[in-house]
């Protein structure tokens, strides 16, 4: 049957064609945060870590739950996310570490120029939840376990409030990412927590602006651990390790900072220092 | 409307400049895509042309089933592929969680049932016509498969192009099982929900556009093809 021969040689070439992509050089898998990732962070640092080092960094964005759930299972090599608590109960639990402190930025709090709830310049960002709340503006959770999503659960707890009774009505919890939740927002003029880093980035604006910022409730520390090798033997932990070393020395901490949008500065480098709150 | 029209420019700039950057994702686009319709084709199209012609008990049944794994979820069988190929999955060991090849992979398991289900119902009719003929010859059931399948090559072009459409324009797999990594699974759709989520609206757009257009190339060339074999067959 001249058919099924031809048929076999197509197949053979077609997989030749998709096989190739994946012989590559040396490279790690890093699950980290979509903050890191869409705010153009890696685009600028990576390349400077490949040319020091002939490693490959091979990100994959998700919120930092999914990101550290990436890891329990052994599919990153590496992860780099912010969420102290999940980060510390990770490395408690056995699935890697230990965790070394990177950088930080903050949160702000972002709405509708109109401000239904009348937030704009208020230092204390508890104090803008309430008024939120009881104005019943709308308002976007990412409701995705994300860093910012925690981030944003303590802050709630912090103002006493529990926004699960808002849940469906003015409190909108879309289990999405960042870039998702701020479209969501701009389209519906809600107000919404979000990280520096993608805000800057994000081009999707409508009326939204930053109305709160600077609160030390606000502040935003992100981390790095090796995926536990012991535990899952397919771990790059060589080269991982080189990743992580190289984020926490002079060069990668310079690399993080240079990084700017606008002449602003998104992530500042603080391995040098003790951590805030430690 | 401004958008639209900003989407418009931007597609043709990128066409223009040949962007390397997206042209590597356009490219491992239609090699992901392809490469899992010819697998799908490999398992769909022998299985369709069987269930043409055998009769068997529970034959309703596989074809209720069959059409019903048509509307499978891309992000479902993209969830299935990747508890099997995650390290801590039973195929853990090959390493093929976020690869090409794991996108290849769940992209046929979503395609084969739609290529063995539509070639089913179009070598069916086929069957009937020609079942008496085959049969005077002595084929039985199974030796008219192949011969059902290069009699109806041309009804089947337009089942792989439905896979293939299918298979090009999914993004729930692919996503979950290649992680959107760039330069190195990053494929049209994962970097138009990108874009999109970055708030680039008429960059996402313009993207699209652009898949478009390739499906539409894919399209019209299998069209040529078939019209050109018809051509010399007739």
């Amino acid at each position: 049957m001249p058919i099924l021969r031809r048929t076999l040689l197509l197949l053979a070439a077609f997989l030749a064609w998709a096989g190739t992509a994946t012989a590559q050089e040396r490279s790690i898998t890093v699950a980290s945060t979509t903050s890191t990732e869409q705010s153009g962070l890696f685009g600028h640092i990576l390349p400077l870590f490949t040319q020091a080092t002939g490693i490959a960094v091979r990100v994959v964005a998700l919120g930092t739950g999914q990101a550290l759930d990436v890891g329990r299972r052994g599919d990153a090599d590496v992860v780099f996310v912010h969420d102290r608590a999940a980060e510390e109960r990770f490395v408690a639990e056995g699935f890697g570490g230990p965790r070394r402190h990177v950088m930080y930025n903050d949160f702000v709090i972002i709405g509708p120029a109109a401000d239904p709830a009348r937030i704009a310049g208020l230092r204390d960002s508890t104090a803008a939840l309430q008024r939120i709340a009881a104005a019943r503006a709308l308002f976007v959770s990412r409701g995705d376990r994300s860093g910012t999503h925690a981030a944003e659960l303590r802050l709630w707890q912090q103002a006493g409030i529990d926004p699960v009774a808002g849940r469906g009505q003015w409190y909108r919890e879309i289990g999405q990412g960042m870039g998702p939740a701020l479209n969501s927002a701009a389209a519906q003029d809600a107000y919404l927590l979000a990280d520096r880093g993608t805000w800057l980035s994000f081009r999707n604006r409508q009326t939204l602006k930053i109305l709160v910022e600077g609160d030390a409730r606000l502040f935003n520390q992100y981390g790095v651990m090796l995926v536990n090798p012991q535990r899952h033997p397919g771990v790059k932990a060589a080269e991982g390790q080189r990743f992580i070393d190289w984020l926490v020395s002079p060069a990668g901490q310079a690399a993080i900072a240079a990084y700017k949008i606008d002449g602003e500065q998104l992530f500042f480098p603080n391995a040098d220092k003790p951590e805030p709150g430690a | 409307m401004q958008d639209l029209a900003t989407a418009f420019a931007t597609a043709l700039g990128l066409v223009a400049t040949a962007d390397p950057a997206v042209t590597g994702i356009l490219l491992l686009s239609l090699r992901v895509s392809l490469t899992a319709v010819a697998l799908a084709a490999l398992v769909g199209l022998p299985l369709g042309a069987l269930l043409a012609v055998a009769r068997f008990p529970g034959r309703r049944a596989v074809l209720v089933t069959l059409n019903a794994l048509m509307g499978l979820p891309p992000v479902v069988a993209g969830l299935l592929i990747y508890l099997l190929l995650s390290r801590a999955g039973p195929l853990g060991p090959l390493g093929l969680l976020f690869t090409p090849t794991a996108m290849v992979i769940a992209q046929a398991v979503l395609i084969a049932p739609i290529l063995a289900a539509l070639s089913r119902q179009v070598l069916e009719g086929l069957w009937e016509e020609y079942a008496e003929q085959l049969r005077s010859f002595g084929a039985g059931p199974w030796r008219a498969v192949p011969t059902l399948l290069w009699d109806g090559r041309f009804a089947l072009l337009t089942v792989l192009l439905a896979g293939f459409g299918r298979a090009a324009a999914e993004v729930g797999a692919v996503m979950i099982v290649g992680g959107n990594i760039e330069g190195f699974t990053r494929v049209m759709t994962t970097a138009i929900a990108l874009e999109t989520s970055k708030g680039d609206l008429p960059l996402a757009l313009a993207l699209g556009l652009m898949l478009m257009a390739i499906v539409l190339a894919v399209n019209a060339l299998a069209q040529g093809l078939r019209d050109a074999a018809a051509g010399s067959a007739g």
